[in-house]
């Protein structure tokens, strides 16, 4: 596997650590940490300041009957003591995508130009979803309204801001206005994520916008 | 080498590299019953005890601790006491059911279980659940390396003395991020946390736990 070069950003590890970032976002959190051990250990130190202070944190009283059904219902649950899976990755996807996708392969849709999407969520908090876009093809040219998260998967892409190959995370926001081109090579598919839609900057895009939810 | 100090029955000591016994999960040492190392966290010797030999009074000591604490951080990110009651139960159910996956070279008991309590807060407060990261591949019936477990209780020591050094305002700000109420806070720096010293040191203790963990994902 290639060298991972860009991170999450630290305070997004944080904000995910705490379970203060949306749906979208962390799924991308979930996958890139999936592949990246930097970024699991920067996960695990903030998980180390969360049960310091879980320690430390002030005790409430709970009621002895609590305890009693507690200790009464290990009894049914001996058996998932022994047999647990963890989310396993499937192909070029990642055990938490593979999950969000509920084990099944992409849908994949055409949006023009031989870039195909599957969008996995959408919602007011934002939308994540999968790119499939050919090589030496650019991905519609656009600009963001807010924050966006990129992971590659498969293949790699390029763009004013540098390479971004297997594992590799863009971090967009309002001031970057960039068109990424898929480099040659296998198709370059990312998971994508914003907290609101993308704007076009070419007319047309702009207008299918709403039908394709990009 | 890092190595582990073995008993087994006839109080023969063997000195086995502790990467064999991670990497192989050496038969006959699992087998053995693990030398007591006493000087593990209480925490981590009550999880192991479940972890390894689903010991129900272990489980009850991790209770007391741990669920009088939960029900307080749940109470603070304005829970109403009787949900409270039911996500510290789950949590717990969850802490038993899951205790094979917990492995002390990575997490102290304390992180594993807020972790597990922040997710099915998640769960009951925004009805949906919180993508996790692929959990790595480790053998729970392989001895822990008992110097690498030592070295995290050491730094999470090191991260809570630390932490009862900050200014109160400090103070707050890191638990109003780390215990406060969930919410879609918005992403900008002052979410990057003013954790300034203690970050470089559980950087230094992670980093390290890092390099062993690629090193054994490589061979």
């Amino acid at each position: 596997m290639s060298t991972i070069n860009h991170h999450i950003p630290k305070s997004i590890i944080a904000a995910y650590a705490a379970g203060n970032l949306s749906r979208p976002f962390s799924l991308v959190v979930a996958a890139h940490i999936s592949l990246c051990d930097t970024c699991r250990a920067e996960l695990s130190a903030h998980e180390t300041v969360g049960g310091a202070l879980l320690d430390q944190t002030n005790a409430a009283p709970i009621n002895d009957t609590v305890k009693r059904n507690i200790l009464a219902a290990l009894d049914n649950n001996m058996e998932t003591a022994v047999t647990f899976s963890p989310n396993k990755r499937s192909g070029v996807f990642p055990g938490p995508i593979v999950e969000a996708l509920k084990q099944r392969p992409p849908k994949w849709r055409s949006v023009g130009r031989g870039v195909k999407q599957c969008i996995i969520e959408s919602s007011e908090v934002g939308s994540v979803r999968l790119l499939h876009i050919p090589a030496g093809q650019a991905v519609p040219d656009h600009s963001h309204n807010g924050l966006e998260l990129t992971l590659v998967l498969q293949g790699s892409f390029s763009d004013s801001e540098g390479r971004f190959g297997v594992g590799d995370v863009e971090v967009g926001d309002e001031a970057l206005d960039h068109t990424p081109i898929a480099n040659d090579g296998p198709p370059c598919i990312c998971l994508s994520a914003t907290d609101a839609p993308l704007r076009f900057n070419s007319f047309i895009p702009r207008l299918l916008q709403p039908l394709f939810r990009i | 080498m890092l190595t582990l100090t073995h008993e087994n029955k006839t109080s023969e000591q063997t000195m086995v590299p502790a990467i064999d016994v991670l990497l192989r999960g050496n038969q006959k040492l699992r087998a053995v019953k693990p030398k007591k190392v006493s000087s593990f966290t209480e925490q981590t010797s009550w999880m192991l005890a479940v972890r390894d030999k689903q010991d129900r009074s272990a489980f009850a000591a991790l209770f007391d601790f741990y669920g009088p604490r939960l029900k307080g951080m749940l109470i603070r990110q304005n829970c109403r006491p009787g949900q409270a009651d039911e996500i510290v139960q789950d949590v717990m159910l969850t802490i038993w059911r899951k205790a094979k996956l917990f492995d002390p070279e990575r997490a102290q008991v304390s992180a594993w279980i807020y972790q597990i309590a922040r997710n099915r807060h998640i769960d009951v407060i925004r009805k949906e659940s919180r993508p996790m990261p692929e959990e790595l591949a480790h053998q729970p019936d392989s001895e822990p390396d008992a110097s690498q477990v030592l070295g995290m209780e050491q730094e999470a020591k090191h991260l809570k003395e630390a932490l009862t050094r900050l200014k109160p305002a400090q103070r707050e700000m890191i638990e109003a991020a780390y215990l406060g109420e969930l919410s879609h806070r918005e992403l900008s720096e002052k979410t990057g946390l003013p954790l300034g010293t203690i970050k470089s040191r559980i950087r230094l203790g992670l980093d390290k736990l890092r390099h062993e963990l690629k090193g054994m994902r490589a061979s």
